[in-house]
């Protein structure tokens, strides 16, 4: 096996050398353009990240970014209230937009040679926008039917809001990106105007445009419509509220008549990626990995799914794309009989006994084959590629930096990881939840 | 080696953006067919195998054979055990999915082209020689049960469930291909043999294969990869008729929102009016924020988050629906509305103008589905599976352009039926009750 891996890795250098056509410029108002081009299909993915997030929401009006972004299909000085989506649609395209933490982003996809249709609205509501009260008294209720479908009706999503508002103590990562209802019911036109017109605007926004471009045409375009914008000069810096020291470990435990089958979740405060020092993060990729990746080949995996029948699931994860804290998280889905208490006790024996061994250096190399590979597969896919520039450079990161990533992955040792565990094992900065239908399970 | 290669260049999208994709058709020395596109700009493959039949060809009293035989392909095969066959494929950087669903067995792999022998050999021994292990079969089954046991507390799942048994009674459609807790419980390894020897048959392959290979690469390991399966399998079951009364079934569950499913009988792929229905469902409910049902029922009122209709033609049934979810106390208005626009399509048919939009759609966005290797490969096996030929990459936006006002505004006046709509509301729901 040894050998195979070897002749892997020498094969896959000589790959790696393969990666994204990327152009970058900036326009003179402040405005970041990051062109891919990719001419396999004539297709234009042009996307529109804003450097703003629910994490940036004023206090008490939670989901206000999450409620602008509707409003955003709304009417314009030049676009009736629809009409962007409708003239998307009626040259053949797709649009759609998503809020997150850290970002707000609006899409199209389209035939390439449509991309100039596309600037010309999407520029002109950064700063045109038309909404009326009847807007938003209509759009409200949409936003909290929304809230319904994803969270009132699922009881897995309520524990998941329950844990993060545990889980930090001063940071608007706490609060839910839809916001909480009885603040989303209260949230007003003036709400929505106010973040509007502070946030959109070209110094606060990064332009993706992705597909069968020229990256030179693209910034012709870009400077016709997006470049005559004036820059917002009331623009805050971005801090936002960061953790204190966190001194005490948190457990809850949620009941819902609703949830079918019980189970553990820990999440810890983790390091995200940051400009030029993304190593840890990088290790904790291969951390989620060797402990709860694979079900065959993970530790938790191995140890409770196939050595014991401790589990019917088991899981870590992690990601690095956070602009302030990121968290790493591990789960457990005891098998029948086994109690809650027991199937935890499990999983950070499993957790102790990682930390007092070494990692298996074909397990290491086997991840790092992996995630090169993931390079070459995720060339298949320009809407991927542009959204891991454009969420990377709404949390901070440079180009540089999503370019260095693959290679920062490549060089991570078991040092790296061991060190890195030591860190954000600790209970302290975690909360434990339990997710059970009745008192009965809690056990 | 090759009895023959078809090479055709396609030009798709004539209208508006153009796309060139040259699809070959491969067969095997042995007979079996393949799509090919070769695409070497970067360095992998993607694969994907249809097997015809899936989990309806499950035995009588044994509903989730051929879901729990599917999931064990990947389990252990020739001399692996689960967690060797796993941790080589990790080795190697390759994925290989397999899913059983009522009508198919799907399998899709993604290798780098490097590694396409070791990746084909195994993922033939996965298909020739899977290994069933009891500790394999029993592991695998808690799990199962586990997501039916999740489907009994799942709004969605319960109203496809409810909708199902009523409008299928005891054809397969009627179940779901997980099984239930009775009979998964029961199953053995005999009937993963079983299931195995049924499902995956020579006569009910369909191939397609995109990335850095050839289609003289693909035509000379068909046989190899597939040629030793059986040749045939039993029949397929008979085609059901949609038999569901119109009316309401209100399912009482404890959630701030009820969740509805809705639906009529529907049109099958190859009726010559297909396309006039596929643009009648567009205009109705299935054209995003464009459709009527979406501007009506969430743009004007507010009463969802997202509401669409859908045109299903299964091999064995088809039916048309349509699912919202509404606030316990004004489900009942976004019902009553749903109702409203159906009757009005059917009626009064959709404008000019309306059917233009959809055309321009349609044939604008046909092109931009075919920009990735794995995208062009799952389009590639659908086509095979419902009988059109390459060249309907070239022709189709043609049959959306040949579809004229009169033949949708007949169309729905046939299709629609919203006094034969079917709801199964889930949840709590405000002046409504199940008709009797």
């Amino acid at each position: 096996m040894t050998r195979l891996f070897a002749a892997l890795a020498i094969m896959m250098s000589a790959i790696a050398a393969q990666a994204e056509e990327v152009t970058t410029y900036t326009l003179e108002n402040g405005m970041e353009v990051v062109v891919i081009e990719d001419n396999r299909a004539p297709v234009v993915v042009h996307m529109l990240w804003y450097k703003v997030g629910s994490a940036d929401e004023p206090v008490g009006a939670s989901g206000v970014a999450h409620f602008l972004e509707h409003l955003l299909f709304k009417a314009t000085d030049v676009l009736e209230s629809g009409e962007f989506s409708s003239i998307v649609a009626a040259n053949g395209g797709s649009d759609n937009a998503f809020t997150s933490y850290d970002y707000t982003a609006y899409f199209q996809r389209v035939a390439s040679d449509r991309l100039e249709l596309m600037m010309q609205m999407e520029s002109n509501r950064m700063n045109n926008l038309r909404i009326t009260a009847d807007d938003v008294e209509t759009e409200r209720q949409v936003v909290l039917e929304e809230r319904n479908q994803r969270t009132e009706n699922n009881p897995n999503a309520l524990a998941r809001e329950q844990f993060r508002a545990a889980l930090f103590q001063n940071h608007r990562y706490g609060v839910p990106i839809i916001g909480w209802k009885h603040e989303m019911e209260q949230l007003d036109l003036q709400d929505a105007l106010d973040f509007y017109d502070l946030y959109y605007a070209p110094n606060n926004a990064i332009l993706v445009v992705a597909g069968d471009v020229k990256p030179d045409e693209v910034l012709a375009l870009a400077e016709q419509y997006y470049g005559v914008i004036p820059p917002e000069d009331q623009l805050p810096v971005r801090e936002r509220p960061q953790e204190p020291p966190q001194r005490a470990e948190r457990r809850i435990t949620y009941v819902d008549a609703r949830v079918s089958q019980p189970y553990v979740t820990r999440t810890y405060l983790a390091p995200e990626r940051d400009p030029g020092a993304q190593t840890e993060a990088a290790a904790l990729v291969y951390l989620a990995e060797l402990l709860g990746g694979s079900p065959f080949t993970s530790a938790m995996g191995q140890a409770l799914q196939f050595d014991t029948q401790t589990a019917i699931y088991t899981n870590a994860s992690y990601s690095g794309s956070w602009l302030d804290d990121a968290t790493f998280s591990v789960a457990i889905v005891p098998a029948e009989g086994v109690t809650l208490s027991e199937a935890e006790t499990a999983m950070d024996d499993v957790i102790t006994a990682f930390m007092e061994s070494d990692i298996d250096p074909a397990r290491m190399e086997s991840i790092r084959t992996q995630l090169r590979a993931s390079e070459i597969y995720a060339l298949d896919n320009v809407q991927g590629l542009a959204q891991r520039y454009g969420a990377a450079l709404t949390q901070s990161l440079t180009v540089e930096d999503v370019q260095a990533w693959p290679e920062v992955l490549q060089a991570v040792t078991p040092e790296d990881i061991m060190a890195v565990a030591a860190k954000v094992f600790n209970r302290d900065q975690s909360v434990t939840g339990w997710v059970v239908a009745n008192q009965e399970e809690a056990r | 080696m090759l009895r023959f290669i078809i090479a055709l260049c396609l030009t798709i999208g004539a209208t508006t953006a153009r796309a060139e994709i040259d699809i070959q058709e491969v067969t095997s020395p042995g007979g079996i067919n393949a799509w090919v596109v070769e695409e070497p700009s970067i360095p992998f493959v993607a694969l994907e195998l249809r097997f015809r039949g899936g989990a309806s060809l499950d035995l009588p009293g044994k509903r989730g054979a051929t879901n729990l035989m599917t999931a064990l392909l990947e389990e252990g095969s020739g001399d692996m055990s689960a967690q060797e066959f796993q941790s080589t494929l990790e080795d190697l950087a390759a994925s290989i999915s397999f899913q059983a669903s009522d009508d198919v067995v799907s399998i899709s792999a993604r290798f780098l082209t490097e590694n396409k022998e070791e990746v084909i050999a195994l993922l033939r021994q996965a298909l020739l020689e899977p290994r069933f292990d009891q500790e394999a079969l029993d592991r695998v089954r808690a799990q199962v049960l586990s997501g039916i046991a999740s489907d009994a507390k799942n709004p969605n799942a319960i109203s496809s469930a409810v909708f199902n048994a009523a409008a299928y009674g005891d054809h397969p459609y009627g179940s779901s291909s997980d099984g239930t807790v009775e009979s998964v419980e029961a199953l053995t390894q005999q009937d993963m043999i079983d299931a195995h020897r049924n499902a995956l048959v020579r006569d009910r392959i369909y191939v397609s294969v995109v990335g850095d290979t050839t289609a003289e690469t693909v035509g000379a390991l068909l046989d190899d990869l597939l040629g030793d399966l059986p040749q045939d399998g039993p029949p397929l079951p008979d085609y059901v008729a949609y038999d569901l009364e119109p009316g309401i079934t209100v399912v009482d569950f404890d959630n701030p929102q009820s969740v509805a499913l809705f639906g009529h009988r529907g049109m099958k792929r190859d009726d010559d009016d297909f396309f006039a229905a596929v643009i009648v469902n567009r205009v109705l409910g299935a054209g995003g924020f464009e459709s009527r049902l979406m501007t009506e029922v969430r743009e004007k009122r507010g009463l969802t988050y997202g509401i669409r209709s859908f045109l299903i033609p299964r091999d064995h049934a088809e039916v048309m629906l349509g699912s919202v979810a509404s606030s316990n106390e004004t489900i009942a208005e976004a019902i009553e509305v749903t109702r409203n626009e159906w009757a009005l399509m059917a009626e009064e048919g959709m404008s000019a103008e309306e059917l233009a939009v959809a055309k321009t759609y349609m044939t604008g966005e046909y092109p931009l589905r075919f920009d990735g290797n794995a995208e062009i490969a799952k389009i590639m096996v659908g086509m095979q599976m419902v009988g059109l030929t390459p060249d309907y990459v070239t022709n189709r936006n043609d049959f959306v352009e040949a579809v004229t006002l009169e033949d949708v505004n007949r169309v729905a006046a046939e299709l629609l039926q919203p006094e034969n709509l079917h709801f199964v509301v889930v949840g709590k729901p405000v002046g409504l009750e199940s008709t009797p």
